[in-house]
């Protein structure tokens, strides 16, 4: 029995060992923002997104603290962590969701894959289930990855008090960059 | 039969394996989560809305390459009547034109109509609070103000340079205890002038002290009194106690206020302030403040 148990300890450790080298991640990954209004266009840029990306399973992990977003003014940061982002109380934003056609990408070769990513998108404390279309670039065994959507402001519970909501757009574009190492 | 046996061990292990490598993900996802919290050090921004709290100096600096306008307004006694349309028709003001050179040093000019007064001072963020990697309690920051009375005297004799010129020096400690709450502590060294008061003593310690109570977004109640050695104050002097709101709309900041002080700068309300406020001598008065971003922000 015991020499059972070690035989298939090590079969399943060898039929495994090539799933421990598929987890990728970034510590440096970029998510810019931009509200387009007639009288203000405000842009905020982060570039200490954490995400982690596993080639096999298609798990695609995002985490960004929300005081890392720049903005070009001091007030307009100042604002959006004390106001609208409320970034003591909501450190973070997270997504948490699989590359749905995973199947599809051979990690191998040099390319341009477009995905569908499908998963919780949680912002100021509220989660909503998201598909966004990406694209996964593959060069020189470098994984990268892109993405560009909107989300509006009121899903997440976000409000802008009347008299500056003519200077924040109520759509909100969002762009992801992140290029990957392995773990 | 062992080789049944043998496979089913091999698909068990193989299940958990499966399980260890979805969980695998996601450990990694939490301990660089934590390798860049431990990391961060999150300062306490927005302590104060703007750099006043009042009539006084906030722990606020403003950012670099920000100019801020500000004027200041303060009427007459509200209890001077109809007559005087409750104090609206004699107003001192304040102008005032500050600039942050760093994140951490602002310069700060300003000509007030109270006894003809120019004033300059320069704010230093000597500690900031914050947590995470450095863990700061408060924040401290020192202000020097430097105030020339300009107003002609009668008696010609007085008028020499020095004995206009005040200085005050004060350090300011602020902590943000909460979303809503603010404290601040100002330990206030004044050297007065000859010719704007009576002083018994032209060296005066006052302590002041400050806060801020946020009530919603965009709207915060205010308080400020400053409290002088009774050794060092001179007669007629009261200390003096401010309070009021400020509502901020995104580059402006307008604060609206009661106070028994008619004087704008630190010389003028803490050691020279008059007017009492049991004696009906409380006046209405406001600052706004408009920023501007002159330079490209970088970090």
């Amino acid at each position: 029995m015991i020499r059972h148990i070690v035989l298939a300890l090590i079969i399943s450790v060898v039929s495994n060992i090539s799933g421990y080298g598929q987890v990728y991640f970034t510590k440096n990954g970029h998510i810019s923002f931009f509200s387009k209004t007639i009288l203000e266009n405000i842009n905020a840029d982060n570039n200490q997104v954490i995400s982690v990306l596993n080639t096999q399973t298609g798990l695609l992990q995002f985490s960004l603290l929300n005081n890392a977003f720049h903005f070009p003014k001091a007030k307009m940061e100042e604002d959006f962590n004390e106001d609208y982002m409320e970034s003591s109380k909501y450190p973070k934003s997270t997504f948490k969701g699989t590359i749905e056609n995973i199947d599809n990408i051979d990690f191998t070769k040099d390319g341009t894959w477009n995905v569908k990513v499908n998963g919780d998108l949680m912002i100021h404390g509220i989660t909503k289930n998201v598909t966004v279309p990406g694209k996964i670039n593959v060069k020189n065994g470098t994984i990268a990855a892109q993405a560009a959507f909107k989300i509006l402001i009121k899903d997440y519970n976000i409000k802008i008090p009347s008299i500056v909501s003519n200077k924040i757009s109520e759509s909100i574009d969002v762009m992801v960059e992140c290029s990957y190492q392995k773990r | 039969m062992p080789y049944i046996k043998l496979l089913l061990l091999v698909i068990l292990f193989n299940f958990f394996s499966e399980k260890i490598i979805a969980q695998d993900s996601t450990n990694l996802m939490t301990q660089l989560e934590h390798e860049t919290e431990k990391n961060k050090t999150v300062y306490a921004v927005a302590t104060f809305k703007t750099s006043r709290i009042v009539d006084g100096q906030s722990s606020e600096n403003l950012p670099k390459h920000v100019l801020d306008v500000r004027i200041s307004h303060r009427f007459g006694p509200l209890s001077s009547g109809v007559y005087n349309f409750f104090g609206l028709d004699n107003a001192t003001m304040r102008l005032g034109f500050d600039y942050g050179i760093t994140n951490n040093f602002m310069l700060g000019i300003g000509h007030s109509t109270y006894q003809k007064t120019y004033d300059a001072f320069f704010k230093i963020k000597l500690l900031r609070q914050s947590t995470g990697a450095v863990n700061m309690p408060v924040s401290v920051s020192f202000v020097p103000v430097i105030a020339d009375n300009t107003l002609k005297q009668f008696d010609s004799g007085k008028t020499n340079f020095n004995d206009r010129i005040s200085m005050v020096y004060q350090l300011l400690i602020a902590r943000k205890f909460s979303e809503n709450l603010a404290l601040q502590i100002m330990p206030t060294y004044i050297h007065a002038d000859k010719i704007s008061f009576n002083h018994i003593k032209q060296n005066i310690f006052a302590i002041g002290i400050g806060g801020r109570h946020r009530i919603s977004k965009r709207v915060n109640i205010n308080a400020e009194y400053y409290y002088q050695l009774p050794d060092d104050k001179a007669p007629g002097s009261h200390n003096v106690f401010s309070f009021g709101v400020d509502i901020g709309t995104g580059g402006h900041v307008f604060q609206l206020h009661f106070t028994n002080s008619a004087g704008l700068t630190e010389k003028s309300f803490i050691s020279e302030t008059t007017g009492q406020w049991g004696e009906s001598d409380v006046m209405f008065g406001f600052n706004i403040s408009r920023v501007f971003q002159l330079g490209k922000k970088r970090n």
